[in-house]
């Protein structure tokens, strides 16, 4: 078809992966760059001289960037596969939940694997609030897509992979399996699903990344 | 009532709830505007928006929808009638969004910086900061108008509605400190842009007078001074 598409990401950012795998649910051919952040290329600095950032979307030469406006665009670019359903306000309700999880449940998570003690016991309390909306969006729900995987799944993703990887490493449950039986099983089949379990970054290097950063926020706190 | 099937809650400070203001009055809907009282919220407001408890919140057809950009995107796509709100090709529409997201999260921090920041040295950085952010809008500003009056062209759309709505608090940044934000010879795009938007038929009669919003400004960080000082000063034996 000619259609020229670039993904510039990274191994690891939970943001780039959102674009992996909308473009492989609607079984998009692209090419990855992937970038080194202490080391950025011409190409993305050129793509997205704003933020410098990754992931950014290449389509036909023209970049797009922010991963929730890059999944608007190839959901608009590429009519298969919908990921935003049809009816506005369940569209609007998609994009209210797409911008929660990044503007509250993402922070309040992060805060709590890098506090310690005291600090992380108060911070476990907005994280498990907003976790426990996200609970209750999922009643009668397989996937907040509904049926199948759609915007928010993808949005929301980063929860399937990330919340074991930091509880194995700060010692702590988060998504408790009896407190929080929907989001639990959600996580389990976001990601076991195929196209998504495919794509996870490698555990270990993963574990090492995270616990680096942990231990370099906690010792930077402290001086 | 075709009123009443639109109901939008909202402060009259609020520049989010202007976006909504605007938006409805671009596409000619009715509707009932419900002016919330933040230290008393509503049962209505409490209840539409149990997540966030903020306004501005949508209701239509009794379905509530919050957050000022969904709603910005709902208002095009449930009157999907011309005028358009945002742009009918996809990668100028990711364009508009990339700013929005850029004026909502970079911006707009910035712009709250200046009142939160203490000291001369501290104002004059966050100033500095906001200062700057208008200048790379100013250059976005070039490209989506491609030399006409408005972001989206010959008429308002979604990112000058995005902008526009912080011109007013930006006149009371100004104001506070002294200072020109919106500099005419360093963002002259956005200078000619200000003032035909405020002009424009859907913003003049609901955006706030700036000078009312300055007292209002005035009122709120005096009482927040005089509360710090409060919790400052030394127990009255």
């Amino acid at each position: 078809m000619g259609e020229e598409v670039k993904l510039f990401r990274t191994w690891s950012s939970p943001f780039a992966l959102r674009i992996v795998w909308a473009l492989r649910i609607k079984a998009i051919e692209y090419e990855t760059v992937f970038e080194d952040i202490s080391n950025k290329s011409p190409s993305l600095l050129q793509c997205n001289p704003v933020h410098g950032k990754v992931p950014v979307l290449l389509h036909n030469g023209r970049p797009i960037a922010e991963s929730l406006v890059i999944l608007e665009y190839i959901d608009e670019a590429w009519k298969q596969a919908p990921l935003l359903p049809v009816d506005p306000h369940e569209r609007a309700m998609a994009r209210f939940w797409a911008k929660f999880g990044d503007d509250k449940v993402l922070g309040s998570i992060w805060s709590v694997f890098i506090k310690q003690g005291k600090e992380q016991e108060e911070a476990m309390v907005p994280a498990m609030e907003n976790l426990k909306f996200l609970e209750e969006e999922l009643k009668g729900k397989k996937f907040f897509g509904g049926d199948t995987i759609g915007f928010v799944d993808l949005a929301l993703g980063w929860l399937a992979n990330l919340i074991g990887l930091l509880e194995e490493i700060v010692g702590l449950k988060v998504v408790d399996g009896e407190k929080l039986p929907l989001l639990s099983a959600w996580m389990q089949e976001f990601g076991d699903a195929p196209i998504i379990k495919d794509n996870w970054p490698a555990r270990d290097r993963m574990i090492l990344k995270f616990q680096a950063l942990r231990d370099a926020t906690i010792a930077a706190a402290s001086k | 009532m075709a009123g009443s099937e639109v109901k939008v809650l909202g402060t009259w400070a609020s520049p989010f709830a202007l976006r909504v203001h605007i938006a409805l009055g671009i596409k000619s809907v009715k509707y009932e505007w419900v002016e919330e009282n933040l230290e008393a919220k509503s049962q209505l407001l409490l209840e539409s928006n149990p997540i966030n408890k903020q306004v501005p919140v949508l209701i239509h057809h009794h379905k509530p929808i919050c957050e000022s950009l969904a709603i910005l995107q709902y208002i095009d796509e449930a009157w999907p009638s011309a005028p358009s709100i945002l742009p009918s090709d996809p990668y100028h529409r990711a364009v508009a969004r990339f700013w929005a997201a850029y004026i909502d999260h970079k911006w707009f921090t910035w712009l709250k910086g200046v009142a939160s920041a203490e000291g001369a040295e501290a104002k004059k950085a966050a100033l500095d900061q906001v200062r700057e952010g208008l200048v790379v809008v100013e250059e976005a500003f070039g490209k989506c108008s491609k030399g006409k009056d408005f972001f989206s062209g010959d008429r308002i759309g979604y990112l000058d509605i995005v902008l526009g709505c912080f011109l007013g608090w930006l006149y009371v940044a100004e104001k506070r400190n002294d200072v020109k934000l919106l500099d005419e010879e360093k963002m002259p795009g956005l200078a000619a842009w200000a003032i035909k938007f405020c002009l424009d038929g859907a913003v003049k009669n609901v955006m706030p007078d700036k000078d009312e919003l300055l007292d209002y400004a005035n009122m709120v960080f005096q009482a927040m001074a005089m509360a710090k000082a409060k919790l400052n000063a030394p127990p009255n034996y």
